[in-house]
């Protein structure tokens, strides 16, 4: 085995990490939106953000990313830095997943909760906020945490259209000049399995103790 | 002094079926009233809409000065004034006892911490559960969630409570304690609307009964018409419920 592959491979994996940070990050943001818009009085809004949900799960992500990568270069408008398009694509298709995990956990607050807020005079964001979303988020710990694990694994599709240095990107790489498929690609599973391993335990964990504390 | 509930051929409907087909009655301050009926009479929906927790079809309801058959009704300022109790106590499950009842004085009466957690103080030790501020609901009996519920109504000093078949869902030991604590509530001249099934309670605490029979008032006085009902359907349901 070559040390610089190996340090090439570590490279990517920091990649891979910083990419599926950042997917988070953005697209649980514009998740929280969509989910907080499916709830909206505003129908109008309520309508975008379902078509928007039903679009986007309705597009594989590799073609999201072709679009957002190749699209603008192509207008001539700019050439997108691989990274931020890399992050642009996946927090598209993350937002509508998020958005439509999210969404369910504030459905499942019961009614007569939202009912007994309004009654004692809380404002529709002061219910939100203070009655239903700290209520959903014990529901959405373990699904938004099983959901990190896809998005991890998923952040790999972005070697293929963007060529972002992420882990699958490095391994391709090295394959291409070492000649050894099982080797390079298998270490990349191994890192990959070594990040999300820990996540998938952490979600069903938390799956069983909030469980006990939902009773 | 007007009635703080003025209710006149009140209408309401879900989809097409009528629940409510012309319900008049007042309540005057200081008074309980207690709503009676079968299953479907409209009871309930008819507590529900003093409170504007149901929206209109027709008639006219003013609680506590709110008109509420306007286009635009002022719900934050009906609520300042109103309270309401649930069958299901309805209390936040991810905050305390003492969160519960101080929320809603501190977001919407703009009250202190200081101030909130003296009302709430007052309140808990109304209900009886001075010891049970720092509980969370899921550590209380039905009776208890109940009272508490109660306290975090009164802490918002409404002019009007509403008990929505508050002690349904409890076994008669537990019952006894929630009534008590309304029975005390009572006494000290707080106007009340309740939907009850309790014949007993209604008939030693209201000043006023409310019997509602599809949708309508079929028959309305004082207690005294528990023991000597006019119409024969009142005559049955009461022998049906004691």
């Amino acid at each position: 085995m070559n040390m610089n592959f190996l340090l090439l491979l570590l490279d990517g994996l920091k990649g891979t990490v910083i990419l599926s940070l950042l997917t988070f990050l953005v697209g649980g943001t514009a998740g929280f939106i969509v989910a907080l818009s499916r709830l909206s009085p505003f129908a109008p809004l309520r309508i975008a953000a379902q078509l928007w949900t039903q679009v986007v799960q309705g597009i594989p992500l590799l073609v999201i990313m072709g679009i957002v990568y190749f699209g603008p270069a192509i207008y001539g408008i700019f050439a997108v830095p691989p990274l931020i398009a890399a992050t642009i694509a996946m927090a598209i298709w993350a937002s509508a997943y998020l958005g439509e995990i999210w969404y369910g956990c504030l459905r499942s607050v019961n009614k007569p909760q939202w009912e007994a807020a309004e009654c004692l005079g809380l404002t529709r964001w002061q219910r939100m906020s203070r009655v239903i979303l700290p209520q959903a988020l014990r529901l959405a710990i373990p699904p938004t945490v099983g959901f990190m694990v896809i998005i991890v694994k998923n952040t790999s599709i972005s070697s293929l259209v963007v060529g972002y240095a992420e882990l699958s990107y490095n391994a391709k790489v090295i394959n291409n000049s070492s000649f050894e498929p099982f080797l390079y690609f298998g270490l990349a599973g191994l890192f990959y399995f070594l990040v999300c391993y820990p996540l998938s335990v952490q979600a069903r964990a938390l799956e069983r103790k909030l469980n006990v504390a939902n009773r | 002094m007007s009635p703080i509930v003025e209710m006149r051929e009140l209408r309401k409907s879900f989809g097409a079926v009528d629940v409510l087909k012309g319900v008049t009655f007042d309540v005057e301050r200081g008074q309980v009233a207690a709503i009676i009926g079968q299953s479907g009479s409209g009871k309930s929906t008819a507590l529900r809409c003093i409170d504007h927790l149901e929206k209109i079809n027709g008639g006219e309801l003013t609680v506590c000065g709110h008109a509420l058959h306007t286009d635009k009704p002022d719900l934050a300022a009906l609520r300042k004034d109103v309270g309401i109790v649930f069958q299901g106590y309805n209390l936040f499950p991810h905050l305390t006892v003492g969160q519960n009842i101080t929320m809603a004085p501190k977001l919407v009466h703009r009250r202190s911490r200081k101030e909130a957690d003296e009302i709430g103080r007052e309140m808990i030790a109304k209900v009886g559960l001075a010891d049970r501020w720092d509980y969370y609901p899921e550590q209380l009996s039905g009776g208890q969630q109940q009272r508490v519920a109660i306290a975090r109504s009164l802490a918002m000093q409404p002019k009007l409570m509403l008990f929505d078949e508050v002690t349904s869902a409890l076994d008669p030991k537990l019952t006894g304690e929630v009534l008590r604590v309304m029975e005390k509530l009572a006494s000290e001249g707080m106007t009340m609307i309740l939907v009850t099934h309790e014949m007993q309670f209604a008939r030693n605490v209201a000043d006023k009964v409310i019997y509602m029979r599809d949708g309508r008032v079929h028959e309305m006085g004082g207690p005294e018409i528990l023991s000597q009902p006019s119409t024969p359907e009142l005559a049955d349901f009461v022998n049906e419920e004691f």
